[in-house]
C-alpha cells in the first residue's frame, strides 16, 4: 500500500495536492491575492508530471485557456478571485453551454470593487451561480478545513468531469491562507472520475447527442472532428434557430444538476438529531460555528450545526428539514445577506436570523454563541 | 515562376484541390452578404491549407465573434467558435495542452484589435506556434456597421455618422512591434498572393499574422459611398495597397498612404512551445 504524507500545509497548497490528484494537467490563470499560491503552485509542479501552466495575460484569457486546455484532453484548473471571478463569467457561461469540464477556484476576499484584497469574504455565493447571464447549471463546493480543500477539489473535478459543466471551489481567504497539517491521500484513496470518451466511430460522433443527458466529450486532435460554439446549438454542435431545440438542449443542461442532486449535494451534520437552534454556515464561518455550538452544548442548549459542502445547487432538501424540526436557524456568513435569503426561502417554519459582518473580520464563534444564547 | 522552392512545393502536392475535402458542405449556404471578401478569403485559406499537405483531424481552427468568425462552422477541422475578441486566448490553451495541433485563429479586426487586443498583443510576445489570419474590414459588420479600430479616419459608419476622428490601427507594425516572428499583409484582392502569404503563415514556426484586408460592402461600402463591391475591391484593395517587392522600386510619392502588402516581417525565434519543453521541463526535472 502506497504510504499516506503527513503535511502542514496552507489551504492554497493543498487546492494544488488535490488538483493534481484529481489529475489536472492544465493550468492557465492570472495573479491575484489571495490566491495566487494556486498558480505559483501549479507553476512548480506541473512541469514535473508532464503537465502545462500558463500565465495569461489578463484574468479572461486565464479561463479562456483553461477551457482550451480543456477542450484538448487535459483536466484543466483556473484559480483566481473577487474582481477576478467578475472578468471570468462570461467564459463560466461559454463553458457551461458548450459543456467543457473545468474547475474554476475561487478564494473569496472582501469587495465590491478592489475592496479588501488580503481580507475574507464570502460575498461571492450569489455570483458563483448567478454571475454569468442566462440561465445556466452552477455547482459550487465551500470546504472549511485545509484536508477539505484538497478533498473538495478533488470532488470539483469529478464533479466537473462526469457532468460536463465548470464546477466552483469557493473559500474565503482565512482558510485560503490557514495552515494545518493535512494527510496527503495515496492514489486510490479517493475516488477520481474521468470524463466520458466517445467509443463510436468519427461519423456517428455528436458532442451533444441527445440520447444522453451527459454525452462523451472527444479531446480536439483526436480523430473525431467536430463544432463547438457558444450559440445556441443542436446535438452536432453547429447553431440553431430552432426554438425546440434550443429549449430542449437549454433544459438538458440545467437537468445535469438537477435530476443528481443527491450525488451532487453534501452536508455535515452535527447535533442536529435533537437540535431546536441550528446554524447553517460555510467556510471559515463554519469552523466558528461549530466552536459555538459545542460551547452552546455545553452550556446546554440543545443548538446543531448543518455546514454544507455543496452551496450550490443549494441544500434546499436539507434545510427543508431541519427547518420542521428547529424553531430558530441561524446563518452568520461574512457577507451583508445571501445564504440567509436561499434558508429563508427553504424555511417555512423556522426563524431565521442572519448575522453578517463585512468590515475584513471574521465572524468569531462568540457572537454566533450570544446569538445562540438569545434565542434558545 | 520557375524557383526551384516552387517546383518543389508542387511536387509534393499531388493531391488535386477539392472543396468537398475540406468544406462541411451541408452547413451551406454561409450566412455572408454577396460581395464579402471573407469567401475569397476562406478559399485562399483552404487553398494554403491543401498545400500545406496538414492532415484535418491535425488542424485545429478557432476564432471569436463578428461574421468573419463564422469560418470555423464551415470547414471540417477541429474547430472552435469562441467568444468576442477571445480567439487568441482559447486557442493559447489548446496549442500549449496539444502542440502537435495545428492551429489556425480566424479573426476580424474589431474582434483580434479591439475587445482582444491584449490577447493580440500577448500571443505575439510569446511566439506561440499559431497562425493568425485577420480580417480586416473597417467595420463591425455583425452588429449593422460601426467604425472599428481599423476604420479610416473621416469614414462613416453607424457610430460615426460625422466622421470617425479615431487613427485606425495597424495591424501589422503592432504584431512586429509585440514580437511576432511573422507578420505579413494581404487582401481578398490578390487572391493568389493571398494563398502563398497563408501558406508561407501556416509553415512559420511561431506566431503568424496575416493582415488581410478585405471589405464589408453591405455596410462599409454603403456608407461610404463605393458604387459596388467590385469598385470597393479596387480602390481599397488594388489602388490601396502596393507589394513589397513593388514598393522598393517606386519613389515614395507612389507608396504614400499605401499599405504593404507580403511578408513585412519573418525572423527566426524560439517557439514557446517548445521553450516550455526544452527549459522549464527540463529544469523542473531537477528540482
Ligand atoms: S456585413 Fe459586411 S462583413 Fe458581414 S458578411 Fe456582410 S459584407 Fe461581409
Amino acid at each position: 500500500m502506497a504510504e499516506k504524507k503527513k503535511k502542514l500545509l496552507q489551504g492554497n497548497e493543498a487546492c494544488v495536492e488535490g488538483a493534481l490528484y484529481a489529475g489536472c494537467r492544465f493550468y492557465a490563470g492570472y495573479p491575484i491575492t489571495p490566491s495566487t499560491e494556486i498558480a505559483e503552485g501549479m507553476s512548480v509542479r506541473l512541469p514535473k508530471i508532464g503537465g502545462k501552466f500558463i500565465q495569461m495575460e489578463d484574468e479572461i484569457g486565464g479561463i479562456a485557456a483553461a477551457i482550451g486546455g480543456s477542450l484538448a484532453g487535459l483536466k484543466s484548473l483556473t484559480a483566481t478571485s473577487g474582481p477576478g471571478f467578475s472578468l471570468k463569467q462570461e467564459c463560466l457561461g461559454y463553458a457551461c453551454l458548450t459543456e467543457i469540464p473545468l474547475v474554476i477556484v475561487n478564494v473569496m476576499r472582501g469587495g465590491p470593487s478592489t475592496g479588501y484584497p488580503t481580507g475574507p469574504s464570502q460575498a461571492d455565493i450569489m455570483q458563483a451561480k448567478w454571475g454569468t447571464h442566462g440561465d445556466h447549471p452552477a455547482i459550487a463546493l465551500t470546504p472549511s478545513y485545509v484536508q477539505e480543500i484538497l478533498s473538495e477539489t478533488v470532488r470539483a473535478f469529478n464533479l466537473s468531469e462526469k457532468y460536463r459543466t465548470p464546477v466552483i471551489v469557493l473559500y474565503d481567504e482565512i482558510i485560503g491562507h490557514m495552515r494545518e497539517p493535512i494527510t496527503i491521500p495515496a492514489p486510490g484513496d479517493l475516488e477520481v472520475v474521468d470524463r466520458a470518451k466517445p467509443t463510436c466511430p468519427p461519423e456517428e460522433y455528436f458532442p451533444y447527442d441527445d440520447r444522453y443527458d451527459v454525452a462523451p466529450l472527444a479531446p480536439f486532435g483526436s480523430g473525431y472532428r467536430f463544432h463547438v460554439t457558444g450559440l445556441n446549438h443542436k446535438k452536432d454542435g453547429f447553431p440553431t434557430n430552432d426554438s425546440k431545440i434550443i429549449r430542449e438542449n437549454n433544459e438538458r443542461i440545467m437537468r445535469k444538476v438537477d435530476k443528481n442532486l443527491e450525488e451532487i449535494w453534501k452536508n455535515e451534520e452535527t447535533y442536529l438529531d435533537d437540535a431546536e437552534i441550528a446554524v447553517f454556515a460555510i467556510g471559515s464561518t463554519a469552523r466558528s460555528a461549530r466552536f459555538a455550538v459545542n460551547e452552546a452544548r455545553k452550556a446546554g442548549i440543545k443548538a446543531g450545526l448543518l455546514r454544507p459542502l455543496t452551496i450550490w445547487p443549494f441544500p434546499d432538501k436539507a434545510v427543508k428539514e431541519l427547518a420542521k424540526k428547529v424553531k430558530v436557524i441561524i446563518v452568520p456568513e461574512l457577507n451583508l445577506g445571501q445564504m440567509v435569503n436561499e434558508v429563508e426561502r427553504c424555511s417555512k417554519n423556522a426563524e431565521v436570523i442572519g448575522i453578517h459582518r463585512v468590515d475584513g473580520e471574521p465572524i468569531n464563534p462568540a457572537q454566533i454563541l450570544d446569538v445562540i444564547k438569545k434565542h434558545k | 515562376m520557375s524557383s526551384p522552392a516552387v517546383t518543389e512545393k508542387k511536387q509534393k502536392v499531388s493531391v488535386p484541390f477539392d472543396y468537398n475535402k475540406y468544406l462541411r458542405p451541408n452547413k451551406l449556404p454561409h450566412i455572408w452578404c454577396p460581395g464579402c471578401g471573407h469567401g475569397i478569403v476562406l478559399k485562399a485559406m483552404l487553398r494554403a491549407i491543401h498545400d500545406s499537405g496538414i492532415e484535418k483531424d491535425n488542424i485545429c481552427m478557432v476564432s471569436g465573434i463578428g461574421c468573419s468568425s463564422r469560418t470555423p462552422g464551415y470547414v471540417d477541422f477541429n474547430t472552435l467558435h469562441t467568444l468576442h475578441g477571445r480567439a487568441i486566448a482559447f486557442a493559447t490553451g489548446i496549442k500549449l495542452a496539444k502542440p502537435e495541433l495545428k492551429v489556425i485563429v480566424v479573426t476580424g479586426d474589431g474582434d483580434a484589435l479591439a475587445i482582444g487586443g491584449n490577447h493580440f498583443i500577448h500571443v505575439c510576445r510569446r511566439n506561440i506556434d499559431m497562425t493568425i489570419l485577420v480580417m480586416t474590414n473597417a467595420t463591425y459588420g455583425m452588429t449593422g456597421g460601426q467604425y472599428s479600430p481599423t476604420t479610416p479616419m473621416d469614414s462613416i459608419s453607424t457610430t460615426s455618422r460625422y466622421g470617425n476622428i479615431e487613427p485606425p490601427f495597424d495591424a501589422c507594425g503592432m504584431a512586429k512591434a509585440a514580437g511576432a516572428s511573422f507578420v505579413a499583409r494581404g487582401t481578398a484582392y490578390h487572391t493568389i498572393e493571398l494563398e502563398k502569404t497563408i501558406l508561407e503563415a501556416i509553415e512559420h514556426k511561431g506566431t503568424s499574422v496575416v493582415d488581410i484586408i478585405d471589405a464589408c460592402p453591405t455596410y462599409f461600402g454603403r456608407a461610404n459611398k463605393y458604387k459596388s463591391a467590385s469598385q470597393m475591391m479596387e480602390t481599397i484593395e488594388k489602388d490601396g495597397t502596393v507589394s513589397v517587392k513593388q514598393a522598393d522600386k517606386l519613389p515614395p510619392e507612389k507608396i504614400e498612404g499605401k499599405a504593404l502588402r507580403g511578408v513585412l516581417h519573418k525572423i527566426d525565434r524560439p517557439e514557446y512551445c517548445e521553450q516550455y519543453s526544452n527549459l522549464i521541463v527540463e529544469k523542473a526535472k531537477g528540482k
